[in-house]
Order: structure tokens, then sequence, then C-alpha cells
């Protein structure tokens, strides 16, 4: 009988070893922070001071080049924590679970500044900070769902315990993301809709729309960023004594 | 640029509160989140080397200590 043989390619396992981890980790981590600060001062800039104001809300629009890329990060934040969780809860990877972990609180805080950079341009746009409409209360669950996830994640003091509990909260939590992404369809809604897609032609012209694409790409390298740290610190704090870590040039002092 | 003076980039016609206040929120609650990532690594490596360091002196003393 012919057998089912198809494995996951090798890099996938190797992204399971901590060692490994820690020293691709390493590598990364110098040329995310530099692109991440790159993309974003210049999207700031260019999107503050550069940009033409918008021919219907003047200025105000400008509120965009901040909230729209934290708003897309909070819901990429999300799923990304439930993939890493699903590949720890499937394959038993350690790693998974950690990356899942530093997925929570960078995504906390996009969510957050989502909701109140778009209540502060809600009033001078609508009249209203705040309006309880389909796309704004679906996003106040989704913090609401990184509060649960993180209260989980420090409540269990076993980490893979901890890790599992969390990665089947964030896998159930999922649902909210199609819901957050078609609220605007599906409901009336003051919100607009999306201000660009991967698949269309941009309804805003380039020197409106440059700034913002790269203030979205900051943001995810600023996200990539914050989860090398963090889970690079947390394979110190659990391999202590491997001795490829006692032996690594980051610990034994030489720089 | 696109305002005719720094004054009018600071006012945005009456838009500059809101706008300025998003972009400091922005920039203070990420910083304050790269910031929180590396102390916590700075933690860590402190804990490793730590452990590095009582491990030799127990090794040195058994060595001593051995008759």
């Amino acid at each position: 009988m012919a057998q089912f043989n198809w494995r996951m390619p090798r890099w996938f396992h190797q992204m399971g070893s901590p060692k490994w981890f820690y020293n691709f980790g390493g590598l990364l981590q110098p040329w995310f922070t530099l692109a991440a600060f790159l993309l974003l001062t210049c999207g700031m800039v260019w999107g503050l001071a550069f940009a033409p104001a918008d021919y219907q809300q003047g200025n105000s629009f400008r509120i965009m080049y901040v909230h729209v890329p934290a708003a897309i990060l909070s819901q990429s934040v999300f799923l990304s924590m439930a993939i890493a969780g699903a590949i720890g809860l499937i394959w038993k990877m350690k790693i998974a679970f950690m990356v899942a972990r530093s997925c929570i609180a960078i995504g906390a805080t996009f969510t957050l500044i989502a909701l109140v950079t778009g209540a502060i341009w809600g009033k001078p746009t609508w009249g209203a900070y705040w309006v309880w409409d389909a796309r704004l209360t679906s996003t106040l669950v989704l913090l609401f769902l990184y509060a649960g996830v993180m209260a989980l994640n420090q409540a269990i003091s076993e980490r893979q315990i901890a890790g599992k509990a969390t990665a089947i909260l964030a896998i159930v939590g999922t649902i909210n993301i199609p819901i957050i992404k078609y609220s605007v369809e599906w409901w009336n809604t003051l919100h607009q809709s999306s201000s660009f897609s991967l698949t269309d032609k941009p309804t805003m012209p380039s020197e409106m729309y440059l700034p913002l694409l790269l203030t979205v790409l900051g943001s995810y390298f600023l996200f990539g960023l914050v989860v090398l740290t963090r889970t690079r610190a947390q394979i110190l704090q659990t391999q202590n004594g491997a001795s490829w870590l006692m032996q690594h040039k980051d610990i034994s002092g030489a720089k | 640029m696109y305002f005719e003076s720094v004054d009018a980039l600071w006012h945005m016609a009456g838009h500059g509160p809101y706008v300025w206040s998003c972009y400091g929120l922005f920039i203070v609650l990420l910083a304050a989140n790269v910031w929180h990532a590396r102390s916590e690594r700075k933690q860590a490596l402190k804990q490793a080397q730590a452990f590095i360091r009582r491990n030799s002196n127990y090794q040195a003393n058994t060595y001593v200590d051995a008759p």
C-alpha cells in the first residue's frame, strides 16, 4: 500500500530549535531595527508635512498614516499569534508558544492605538469620539480578546500549559477577524471602507498613498523586531544551562 | 513642504491638536514596547550570566574541598 510520506520542509523544523532561532533572530534583529526606524520616520514625516491635505477632511486625514497601520497590525498580530499557537499545538514546538506569547502585548498596543487615534479622528470628521458602530465595536472586542489572552497567559505559571491555553483562546478568537474586516460591508456604518488592499489599485493619488505604505511596512518590521527580541529573551530564560547557550558569545562576556 | 510655515504645520488649520496627539501616542506606545522588549532581553542575559557564575563557583568549591 502506498504510504503518505510527505514531510514539512527542513527549515520548518530548524525554526523549532532554540539555538537556531536564537542565532538567526540575532542576525535579523539589527536589520529589522533599521528598517522599522527608517520606514516609520520617513512615512510619518512625509504624511505630516508633505502629503497634500484631503479635499473633504482637510488636515485631519493625516491621522490615517498612524491609524491605518495600527488597525492593520492589530489584526495581523492576532492572526500571527493564532497561527503560532496552532503550530505549537500541532507540532509541539515550544518556540511557537514563545512567539505567540511575544505577540500579545504588541498586538494589544496596536489595537489600543487604532481605537484611540480612531476616536480622535472621529471628533473633527464625524463630530463624535465614539459611536457604537460595527467596525468600532468589533475592534473593541479585539482589545478585550487580547486582554483575555494576556490574563490567561500570565495566570498559568507552567509555560507549556499556558502556551496551550493561550493558543486555543487565540484560535477561537480569530472568528472576530473576518467580522472586523467585513463589518464595513455587512452593516451600515459611519466608518469608511478600506484605504488600500493588496489586489486593487489604490483610490488615492500616490503622494497620499506612498507614505501610508511606508508606515504600514515599518509597523510590520517593528512588530517583527519586538517578537524577535522577546522570543529570544524567553529562549535565554528557559534554556538556562544548555551548553550551546552557556558558550554563546552573548553570555560568555565577549561582545 | 505642503505647509507655508512651521506654525501652519503645527496648527494644521485647526486640526493640529488632533493630528499631533495621534502621532505622539503612536510613537510613545510603540517605543515603550520596544523598550520593554529590550529590557526583558537584558534581564534574561543577566540571569544567564549569573547562572554561569554560580555554576563555575560551585565546581571550583567542590574541587578545592575534595580530599
